[in-house]
């Protein structure tokens, strides 16, 4: 009975998580249904997005092609399942670090970081309580300096709301940055806040700010830049923040999103 | 005998493993393929110490690595694959790893160019991304012949980027674009037509007025003959770019598996490919907005 009993509630384990993962799938099933209308290779555009959701209309041209789509979604299953198992163990070392049973992360030495970045969607960037709770626990890291992007600028316009809620200073320019008060260090953070305009349109602003200074006002017949005349310039339009040495990426994929290329050469994207 | 039955179990297995390879690529075309890879060849050094292998001999093994990966996407249909060979920072390394890193590129360039190669069985046309003047001259003519020699295929594209940083090439960019724009109103006002440019030039420059605009500055970049990554694949698991398309990548996957260059292998492929395949709809998405 014992060993029955546990068999039991082995299978009925397996169920759960069965049906966990493949709810999880089935959501992710209904986007990237959209596109298998015709079993084409990678033209999208041409295929029509006819399907929804379970209605997949599949055109059963070869019995094979429908060997193929299933195949096709046992590799997305294995890969959604391993992303769930992952998650779960996550969220099991996030509560053992919470509850301060690891004894590494005790010690955590954030000196290290002069500078974080967070790239996140303009989406979740909406959920200003959010952010300021991100900011409280980077705070209470010991964290000095962040950078919060998001490619349509939402984030810039709820500034006020987030540097108004708690010890958190705006950084106009890095002058300004570098004026905190020592005494109060231990509780400012800085906040800058970036989006889209700030990477390649500035780069071009810089373009045209060097080619105005070198090109037009220069006497030099043929003037060389080079990196640092970029940098300087980038300074000058505002747009020359310290380079982080960790960005994090908040969304379901890694990638930055558009943040300014000149300052992540060598910062750590996770 | 024996070597004999030891070749055609290895022929027989090497058969088995491409017709694998070639039934899951064709699962995987159901979805979108991504068009475009780069991949940042680290770790080299790590193995070589990690085998106890000779000094250099680790970047043998990274470019047979590396010719197997070509292989891989060029048989899945990727149009694209740009390569990270050697950086301007690679430079600072140690004067004779330099010179035989030169040296195996040269070898290996002008094996490019032989008939049997991997780039004339799938028509592909090789391009030298960086600033080619920063190479020996040695090098720097195998690749200008080696570009020449492909630049009638057309079937895909290899960017070998030597001697190349994202921040080197937006400087570059920035420069030729600034060159560009003043041989133009140099033009114009020789011409005539400029009608005193210069002095208007002082109230535009008051307002400032947009003399370069984006698509000036990216029709210089050196990347500018393939378009946008789709997924970078760093091996060795670093989570960096290290100044390696910085420009390009806005919306392209990075990827960093925990394995070295010269051991990666097709599992690693299927598995950037199957990411991309998941987040495809969401970065679609953002390059639009």
């Amino acid at each position: 009975p014992r060993g029955a009993n546990v068999r039991v509630l082995a299978v009925v384990l397996l169920i759960v998580v069965g049906g966990a993962v493949g709810l999880r799938h089935a959501s992710e099933l209904q986007r990237v249904c959209r596109f298998n209308n015709g079993f084409g290779r990678g033209d999208t555009e041409s295929l029509s997005l006819g399907c929804s959701g379970e209605n997949c209309v599949i055109s059963l041209g070869q019995s094979c092609n429908l060997g193929l789509f299933l195949l096709w979604h046992i590799l997305h299953f294995i890969v959604t399942f391993w992303y769930f198992a992952l998650r779960i163990a996550n969220a099991l070392e996030s509560c053992l670090i919470s509850s301060g049973l690891l004894k590494k992360y005790k010690a955590l030495c954030s000196g290290k970081i002069q500078c974080l970045a967070i790239v996140m969607d303009s989406k979740d960037a909406d959920q200003t309580s959010k952010v300021i709770e991100l900011l409280q626990w980077l705070g209470a890291l010991g964290v000095k300096y962040v950078c919060l992007y998001d490619t349509e600028g939402v984030l810039k316009k709820s500034k006020e709301a987030i540097t108004g809620s708690g010890r958190f200073s705006h950084a106009k320019s890095s002058e300004e940055a570098a004026k905190t008060d020592p005494l109060l260090d231990q509780e400012i953070i800085t906040v800058e806040f970036a989006s889209f305009s700030d990477g390649k349109a500035a780069v071009v602003k810089a373009a045209n700010l060097l080619f105005v200074k070198y090109y037009l006002g220069g006497e030099q017949e043929e003037p060389i830049l080079s990196e640092s005349h970029v940098a300087e310039a980038l300074e000058a339009i505002g747009c020359g923040g310290p380079d982080p040495d960790l960005l994090l990426v908040y969304g379901p994929g890694r990638c930055h999103l558009g943040f300014p290329a000149w300052r992540i050469r060598y910062t750590e994207i996770v | 005998m024996d070597k004999g039955s030891t070749s055609h179990e290895t022929q027989r297995f090497g058969s088995f493993g491409s017709f694998f390879r070639r039934c899951i690529l064709s699962i995987l075309s159901i979805a979108p393929i991504p068009n475009h890879i780069a991949f940042i060849m680290d770790g080299n050094r790590r193995y070589c110490k990690k085998k106890n292998l000779m000094e250099g001999a680790g970047h043998r093994v990274g470019f047979s690595a590396l010719m197997a990966m070509l292989r891989y996407c060029y048989e899945l249909g990727v149009k694209c694959v740009t390569v990270y060979a050697f950086s301007i920072d690679n430079f600072k390394r140690r004067p004779e790893e330099v010179q035989s890193l030169m040296e195996l590129m040269q070898e290996k360039i002008e094996g490019l160019i032989k008939e049997e190669s991997i780039v004339n069985h799938y028509g592909i046309r090789v391009y030298f991304i960086g600033n080619l003047k920063l190479m020996s001259k040695p090098v720097r003519l195998a690749a200008e012949k080696a570009m020449v020699a492909t630049a009638s295929n057309s079937r895909a594209v290899l960017s070998i980027c030597i001697a190349y940083t994202s921040t080197d090439e937006i400087v570059h960019a920035v420069q030729e674009s600034c060159q560009e724009k003043w041989d133009e109103i140099r033009e114009l006002n020789a011409s005539g037509a400029g009608y005193g440019l210069i002095e208007l030039d002082g109230n535009r420059r008051e307002q400032g007025e947009h003399y370069i605009g984006v698509a000036d500055v990216e029709k210089h970049m050196y990347m500018a003959v393939a378009p946008d990554p789709d997924i970078i694949i760093r091996a060795s698991g670093e989570t960096r770019l290290s100044n390696f398309l910085l420009w390009q990548s806005s919306y392209c996957l990075l990827y960093s598996p925990f394995v070295l260059w010269p051991e990666i292998g097709f599992q690693h492929l299927v598995w950037a490919v199957l990411e991309f395949q998941r987040n495809y709809f969401y970065l679609k998405e953002k390059k639009k907005s």
